[in-house]
């Protein structure tokens, strides 16, 4: 039997990711006749049906690995990522600036700005750091409880590599080198409404900026612009937030009273910088425990997201053409 | 320091029996007692050579007796256990964990040569919630309490085990926190779950699960045994299988259940003698559970031998479940599929 190739399921232009070597065993089952045939002869159609149904025995028979967070990176690459590539490039038509600030090998905390009543930001930046950074990055992001309470969401969180927004698992991703994404202002920022957009709330209580000290990671400013947009939130219904256990239920111009049309976002143009990593490491690690060093350094990236948010709105002419 | 007289509780179970059995094999070791309230079965008896079997209650004073009497050393605290004996053993087996264990420190506190003392926890203790970090080290307290069962019960037994190692600190006292055990030889309730040929399962949740091999298990009791390796350390497999992932390796078929309805088929599945599950198990194969094992592998010194992955084959393997999608037929149907492919004129 030949040595495995790795050949993308979804079309062949894709780099194979640099960590080729960390995902899990891929076994082939050579095409009959395979022998007195010479591979390149073999039509493309074949080949991808060929690694299709590899892939779907795997699926079936339990064949693949998934690391302690749940995160099922086969999964993720072979199929999640490449639903979300339509919305992304058609879309939303994403352009990303500055992704070269994000280290190809190291840990990186990114934090970002959260909009847009559902986090399809946090979704567009994880496609972002995945398909167009150099070294395909998985972008590991800490997600609220109500995420990991929520059935399907919860599970589907956890197979595309999100854990719950806490330090012992923040400190654990940054340990181990991983790419942890954090929107600090939770469902303030996101669940805000339409006319107090792309102004920062409050950056809870700093967390994340301690889970950086303590490791010694950069911390990368993200700033993203029109996913404000796509779910202009003008009001909210109180009692079905309650009845649900949810911490608003958003009315837009389209949602609810036109039903699953409404809940088709609007095609905003969208921009996401990447900004200049701050250091940590020049702290030593009990900083973290200095709250007035942490309060500064969270007001510091605070502060950096809001003025490329600003620079990046003067810049953009047009809410759907950028 | 090497043990002399060692006594080993719940010996008609399988890491008891097993242990004592070792122990029994090996030389060092001058007197082997196991003690529990029903004789092991014959083939484990057979097993445990020259160890000694004393039938008694933990939960009764006699325990003291035989422990002075016998100039025990070393007490292994192994019957804590979540598979109660029957339908109606739950509250028996609440007793014989919490009582017994009480009155078991009691004998233990009252004879001086007692120098060692190791118990058979779970991680259960560290509840199951959405709110749990990916990773539970020792020092993490659990986020919701265990309400109840089996993991309620090895909360207080720590806590007593705790209370015991303050008044008695001469003593070394061992906690083993253990994952879900799995392998060929065990009987537990997730061996009987993964055996049964439809596999409910909570919809839109898939658990992470850490398993041990029951081999590890018991290396890990004996060498905490041997050794004095005084401490708390979670003991578990490397890696993690998904629920889902678990229940396609096994060749089952997963019924998904509404979490609404789960509390009934739980009622159905466990008067069908088929699986008793406690709420605090079900919460297991809703959220999940997975320990960090770094000072197992640090301070303690053993690194398991097979992971969770190899664990599971190996218990489905030794089991000789009748996969309902045998993995041979899905290669055969995939080099069907490919060798039509092959054939068909559009080329």
């Amino acid at each position: 039997m030949p040595d495995a190739r790795v050949i993308p399921l979804h079309g062949t232009d894709r780099p194979v990711p640099a960590n080729s070597a960390a995902r899990p065993r891929i076994e082939q089952v050579p095409p009959a006749g395979q022998e007195e045939r010479e591979t390149g002869q073999q039509p493309d159609w074949e080949r991808r049906l060929a690694d299709l149904l590899a892939f779907l025995r795997r699926r079936v028979s339990g064949e693949y690995q998934v690391d302690e967070f749940g995160f099922d990176r086969e999964l993720t690459d072979n199929v999640l990522m490449p639903l979300l590539r339509p919305l992304y490039e058609k879309w939303f038509r994403v352009e990303t600036i500055g992704l070269h600030n994000v280290p190809s090998d190291s840990g990186a905390l990114l934090v970002a700005n959260h909009s847009g009543t559902l986090p399809m930001d946090a979704v567009m930046t994880a496609y972002a750091v995945h398909e167009h950074h150099p070294a395909n990055r998985h972008l590991r992001m800490l997600g609220a409880d109500l995420v990991f309470r929520l059935p399907m969401i919860s599970s589907l969180a956890r197979k595309t590599g999100q854990t719950l927004a806490c330090s012992p698992d923040a400190e654990r991703l940054l340990r181990g080198g991983d790419l942890v994404g954090v929107w600090p202002e939770g469902f303030k920022g996101i669940g805000k409404p339409f006319k107090d957009r792309y102004k920062l709330q409050r950056f809870g209580r700093g967390g994340f900026v301690s889970a950086a000290l303590r490791t010694g990671t950069p911390i990368i400013p993200v700033s993203i612009v029109g996913a404000e947009e796509i779910y202009p939130k003008i009001g909210e219904i109180k009692l079905i937030a309650r009845l649900f256990g949810l911490p608003y239920f958003p009315v837009t111009p389209l949602f609810p009273h036109l039903g699953l049309l409404g809940a088709v976002p609007l095609p905003s143009k969208w921009y996401i910088e990447f900004g200049e990593p701050i250091r940590t490491d020049e702290f030593e690690p009990s900083a973290a425990d200095d709250p007035m060093l942490v309060f500064n350094l969270t007001d510091q990236v605070r502060e950096t997201i809001q003025q490329s948010l600003y620079r990046l709105l003067t810049q953009r002419r047009n809410v759907f053409l950028g | 320091m090497a043990p002399t007289v060692v006594l080993v509780t719940g010996v008609s179970r399988f890491l008891g029996g097993h242990l004592a059995a070792r122990l029994a094999a090996n030389p060092a070791i001058e007197r082997v007692l196991g003690v529990d309230t029903v004789p092991p079965p014959r083939d484990l008896l057979r097993r445990m050579g020259r160890a000694e079997f004393v039938r008694a209650d933990i939960r009764n004073p006699l325990i003291t007796k035989v422990i002075a009497s016998a100039k025990v050393d070393t007490v292994v605290h192994a019957s804590v256990t979540a598979n109660p004996a029957g339908p109606t053993g739950r509250t028996a087996m609440k007793e014989m964990n919490v009582i017994g264990t009480m009155q078991l420190l009691a004998a233990c506190q009252r004879s001086p040569l007692v120098r060692k003392l190791v118990v058979k926890s779970t991680s259960a203790v560290y509840g199951a919630s959405s709110r749990d970090p990916a990773m539970f080290t020792e020092e993490m307290a659990p986020k919701d309490l265990p309400p109840s069962g089996y993991a309620k019960d090895a909360v207080e037994v720590e806590g007593y085990v705790r209370g015991f190692g303050r008044r008695r600190p001469d003593v070394d006292v061992t906690t083993l926190r253990f994952t879900n055990f799995i392998g060929p030889r065990i009987d537990t309730v997730l061996t009987r779950y993964f055996a049964l040929p439809v596999v409910p399962t909570v919809l839109g949740y898939d658990a992470r699960m850490q398993l041990l091999h029951s081999e590890d298990a018991l290396a890990v009791v004996e060498r905490a045994t041997l050794h004095d390796l005084a401490g708390t350390y979670n003991v578990g497999g490397d890696g993690v299988l998904m629920l889902s992932q678990a229940i396609r390796r096994a060749g089952r078929v997963a019924l998904p259940v509404p979490s609404m309805a789960v509390p009934v088929v739980g009622r159905v599945v466990r008067s069908a003698r088929l699986v008793d599950f406690s709420p605090d198990q079900m919460r297991f194969l809703n959220f999940g559970r997975v320990v960090d094992t770094t000072r197992l592998k640090r301070d303690f010194g053993f690194a398991p031998r097979w992971t969770t992955t190899q664990a599971f084959d190996d218990y489905v393997s030794g089991r000789a479940l009748r996969p309902v999608f045998d993995p041979d037929s899905l290669v055969a149907a995939e080099r069907g599929i490919l060798d039509l492919a092959a054939r068909l004129p559009i080329r």
